[in-house]
């Protein structure tokens, strides 16, 4: 853990216990994120992208779902130790989140300012006309026209663009040093799509804090983030610097992935796809999880599951071919 | 608004009508109440003469047209026992009824709201059981049943409250208790279903996101949606009070709507019943309007059309 890392994430795994047996949604996730850096969690959906961001927030669903082990280091404290009402000190303040769908993020039955100053209020004690003004300042931040009108208004009454600005200005009104954004734009209309990544990549600037961006778009890695990893059947399966990644992706996952993404010119009008399916995360293999949809298979992804090499600087993937 | 309004005015009057229809030929069924009225030494002739007072002479249909066209101008016809026009009669016990139904209303929720949240919030475990229990445990004993053991513990052996009659604050505890007791199961399964369902919501987890306490997120954000199920049923949950009242008021003595009814259908005072029947079929009526309007402005989603 070098000085400038906010977020540590260290052999994170996060298993559903059903009737059926174990599932391993999170299994074996190790990721640094840095002061002020953007990093994209990609992968296909039910990877575990978005549990990987639940058992970081703590949030977990009631019931089956549980981190069996593995920390996480915030600013230097491991919080899967931290008691539920520490975790609500550091929730908001120092790590907060942006979920998928705005349709269903706000309270149907409280106003936008009711939501907003809850929010606010965890940083600033003020008077109600001070909670207010907070409110509307923190709606102009993200760019919402006639916030003075808005924060009278109850979600339904809004778009979904503008809901997902809500978000956003509710999950950083706390100045939050980490903020996790999962799939934010993928409810959006794709116009409002750019509008959003935008503003987030603006907020960011200003602010200073650190965003885990969780997407399955390379498009959106690309237009976003500053160092990338990749995540398949549970694990973090590549991970480097954005450029570094696209020029020369080392896992053949990345690499489908990255050969599967829709080109405008140079292609013979098919859309590419990887053959096979994920693993079953209840029975999976001792090997690569990849092994089976690989090219390159041999008997020793099968038998043994690769270690994490070095790539490049500050680049690495999980690959037997790349074994010394 | 003013056309769902009406709207909903005019599907009422429909209604009306087959509630009156049916208590009407219900209650020729029940037979000729002349013979229950007179002495058991009346003669034919004074058989005769009631039967005329009373408009019997005509065929049921001729009754049933005289029956709806007054109606319709607000007559329900005479109280054969009371001697008083029955609707004058409705009204007279009607403030005694609504005096109980609120405080019954509020127990019944004050008591079966949180037992439905800790329930929710204790899932499968023996707390949920327990609280399942207690809800239960009001449907399964009949309110005549309660209405007499609460008399027999509080006024005939404590001492501490009154059997029946109306009177002071003291005179309302037991009555209340007995026609609150069996709505306390309903609101608690209502809001721990509905609950279960709010507390897995996105908006929930942004609630805890932004670091809100457990007690805010689960008392403020959370109950606030699990109670607009409620509000819906709020309707035929006094449509059940009105009903309910008939066996309560009758083991309290209380002299409200209820007790009405019973006396209704023991004298077989037919005008006095349909005029009853008629009665709370509006009162149930207004309500549920009453609520759906209500419930525009509990939940900002809703806009009637």
């Amino acid at each position: 853990m070098t000085a400038d890392t906010i977020l540590e994430v260290r052999g994170l795994r996060t298993y559903f216990f059903l009737r059926r047996g174990v599932l391993k949604a999170v299994d074996g996730v190790s990721f640094s994120l840095r002061k002020g850096e953007v990093l994209g969690l990609v992968g296909e959906s039910g990877c575990g992208k978005s549990l990987t961001a639940l058992s970081v927030m703590r949030l977990l669903p009631k019931g089956s779902a549980r981190t069996v082990e593995g920390q996480v280091v915030l600013d230097g404290e491991d919080i899967l130790t931290k008691s539920l009402n520490e975790m609500r000190t550091v929730r908001g303040r120092k790590i907060s989140m942006v979920l998928q769908d705005p349709q269903t993020s706000l309270n149907p039955v409280f106003t936008i300012g009711n939501q907003l100053r809850e929010a606010i209020v965890r940083r600033f004690k003020g008077s109600r006309a001070e909670l207010d003004r907070e409110s509307i300042q923190a709606l102009r931040h993200v760019e919402i026209a006639a916030p003075e009108q808005r924060i009278g208004q109850f979600p339904h009454q809004m778009s979904g663009g503008m809901k997902q600005r809500v978000v956003g200005a509710i999950a950083i009104s706390g100045k939050p040093e980490v903020l996790i954004a999962d799939e934010p734009t993928t409810a959006l209309d794709v116009t409002i799509q750019l509008q959003y990544l935008k503003l987030l990549k603006r907020l960011q600037r200003e602010t200073g804090m650190a965003i885990l961006f969780i997407t399955h778009d390379f498009g959106v890695v690309a237009r976003m983030c500053d160092r990338v990893a990749v995540m398949y059947a549970g694990r973090i399966v590549e991970c480097g610097p954005v450029r570094q990644v696209f020029d020369n992706p080392s896992h053949p996952y990345t690499q489908a992935l990255i050969a599967s993404v829709p080109k405008m010119e140079g292609t013979d009008g098919r859309l590419r796809t990887i053959e096979g399916q994920p693993p079953s995360l209840m029975n999976l293999p001792v090997g690569c999880r990849f092994a089976d949809r690989c090219a390159f298979a041999d008997e020793r992804c099968r038998e043994a599951y690769p270690g994490t090499y070095q790539v490049g600087a500050d680049h690495t993937a999980d690959c037997w071919r790349l074994a010394p | 608004m003013q056309r769902y309004i009406v709207h909903r005015l005019l599907q009422g009057l429909v209604l009306l009508f087959m509630v009156a229809t049916i208590v009407f030929f219900l209650g020729r069924l029940t037979g000729n109440p002349v013979d229950l009225m007179l002495p058991e030494e009346a003669t034919a002739e004074d058989r005769q003469a009631m039967i005329q007072a009373l408009g019997l002479d005509g065929s049921v249909y001729e009754q049933f047209v005289i029956f709806i066209t007054n109606a319709f101008r607000g007559d329900l016809g005479m109280s054969i026992r009371m001697r008083q026009p029955a609707v004058d009669a409705f009204f007279d016990r009607l403030p005694n009824t609504l005096a109980i139904i609120p405080w019954a209303l509020l127990m019944a929720m004050a008591i079966g709201i949180p037992l439905g949240v800790v329930a929710a919030l204790n899932r499968g475990n023996f707390i949920d059981r327990l609280a399942g229990g207690i809800g239960v445990l009001g449907i399964a004993m009949p309110s005549f049943w309660l209405g007499i053991i609460l008399i027999f513990v509080f006024s005939v052996e404590l001492g501490w409250l009154p059997s029946g009659r109306m009177g002071g604050p003291e005179h309302y505890v037991l009555p209340v208790i007995t026609l609150g007791a069996f709505l306390v199961a309903g609101f608690m399964r209502l809001i721990r279903s509905s609950m279960l369902e709010v507390m897995e919501s996105e908006f929930v987890k942004l609630a805890r996101i932004k670091g809100l306490s457990e007690w805010v997120v689960i008392w403020k954000h959370c109950l606030r949606n699990a109670l607009i199920p409620v509000l819906t049923l709020w309707g035929v949950f006094v449509g059940n009070l009105i009903t309910g009242a008939i066996v309560t008021e009758t083991v309290f003595a209380w002299p409200g709507v209820g007790r009405l009814t019973y006396e209704a259908v023991i004298y077989r005072d037919f005008p006095l019943l349909q005029a009853v029947i008629i009665l709370k079929a509006i009162l149930i009526l207004s309500i549920n309007l009453l609520v759906d309007i209500l419930y525009a402005y509990v939940d900002p989603r809703i806009r009637l059309s």
